[in-house]
């Protein structure tokens, strides 16, 4: 091999380190392990949170049947925040340790919290119709959920923004870092600012104010959109490590 | 049947909200199984042609 490519090889921070510290071939034995069983369970949790969401459980005593969309809205919504999360956390671990698994995992991650976020604004906007009598209002809630759905599209653009990987998952990594102020400001600005939005009722210190005919349900979504989170997580990162290998095995052939 | 499904009026509301998270949970999924044999099929080609040219040189 060329001294000037093996230079740029080595000082390339995704190829190597992916087969010197990171074991993707690790990941994918306990990823294959995982699997069936975050599937199964998302798909039995959902199951039986839809079936005690949209037949068991009673009509709200204001909202009537309004709040049977709440089991699809706040799960999503929590969902939204937490993948988010779990995107700031690993993005931080990418640019510390340098970990290329990390930056597949936030990588992963993005197209689902996009997807959560879009039924949490979408679910919103169907319950508000009826109960605050618009599609949308600019409250703080509300924006600042939108404002995370397009923190999510610019860390999927700017990923792919780089012929070079590596530099769009650091672009992606540090706009992950900075988008985690917005994650507080969602989560306070009901308490915050004046707002139609109704605050916490599960998350609250003392007693949650939900009857268990209604926590049960939204518990149950929640866990099954977690399952389901964890199970696309393992397959885009099987797929990502997947079209690392395809490539390192293409700039091989281009070295010839 | 029918009166369910109104759900006291607000079934123009109700359904659409469970039909949007259907529709994006399912597009989800299909995508990523998708692009994760479109690039396994890929890489499994890459490596037999590999194979067939130098002689099992694993990558």
């Amino acid at each position: 091999m060329p001294e000037i490519l093996r230079a740029k090889i080595d000082g390339n921070p995704y190829i190597l380190p992916m087969f010197r510290f990171a074991n993707p071939n690790r990941f994918l034995r306990i990823g294959k392990g995982i699997m069936p069983w975050s599937a199964g369970l998302s798909i039995l949790c959902i199951g039986v949170g839809l079936y005690l969401a949209l037949f068991v459980s009673p009509p709200d005593y204001q909202q009537k049947e309004t709040v049977r969309i709440m089991y699809v809205h706040v799960p999503s919504a929590w969902m939204a925040l937490f993948i988010y999360s779990s995107m700031v956390i690993s993005s931080a671990m990418a640019l510390i340790w340098k970990h290329p698994l990390a930056d597949l995992i936030a990588k992963a991650s993005a197209p689902v919290g996009t997807g959560f976020t879009i039924i949490c604004l979408a679910t919103g906007s169907l319950w508000g119709k009826p109960m605050w009598g618009t599609w949308w209002v600019w409250d703080a809630r509300l924006t600042s959920v939108l404002i995370l759905f397009f923190l999510y599209l610019g860390y999927i653009a700017l990923n792919n923004a780089f012929d070079d990987p590596a530099r769009g998952a650091k672009a992606s990594a540090v706009l992950a870092l900075v988008g985690a102020v917005n994650l507080p400001i969602i989560k306070f600005s009901v308490d915050w600012w004046n707002t139609l939005h109704q605050p916490a009722s599960v998350t609250r210190l003392d007693v949650p104010a939900v009857h268990s005919s209604m926590l049960w349900p939204l518990l149950l979504m929640a866990f099954g959109f977690t399952f389901f989170y964890v199970t696309i997580l393992v397959l885009r990162v099987r797929s990502e490590i997947a079209a690392a290998k395809i490539r390192n095995i293409q700039l091989a052939e281009a070295r010839g | 049947m029918s009166e369910y499904f109104e759900m006291g009026g607000h079934g123009i509301y109700i359904w659409p909200a469970y039909m949007i998270a259907t529709a994006v949970i399912v597009s989800i999924l299909a995508h990523t199984l998708h692009t994760m044999r479109q690039r396994e099929r890929h890489l499994d080609l890459l490596r037999r042609k590999r194979r067939g040219v130098d002689d099992g040189d694993e990558v």
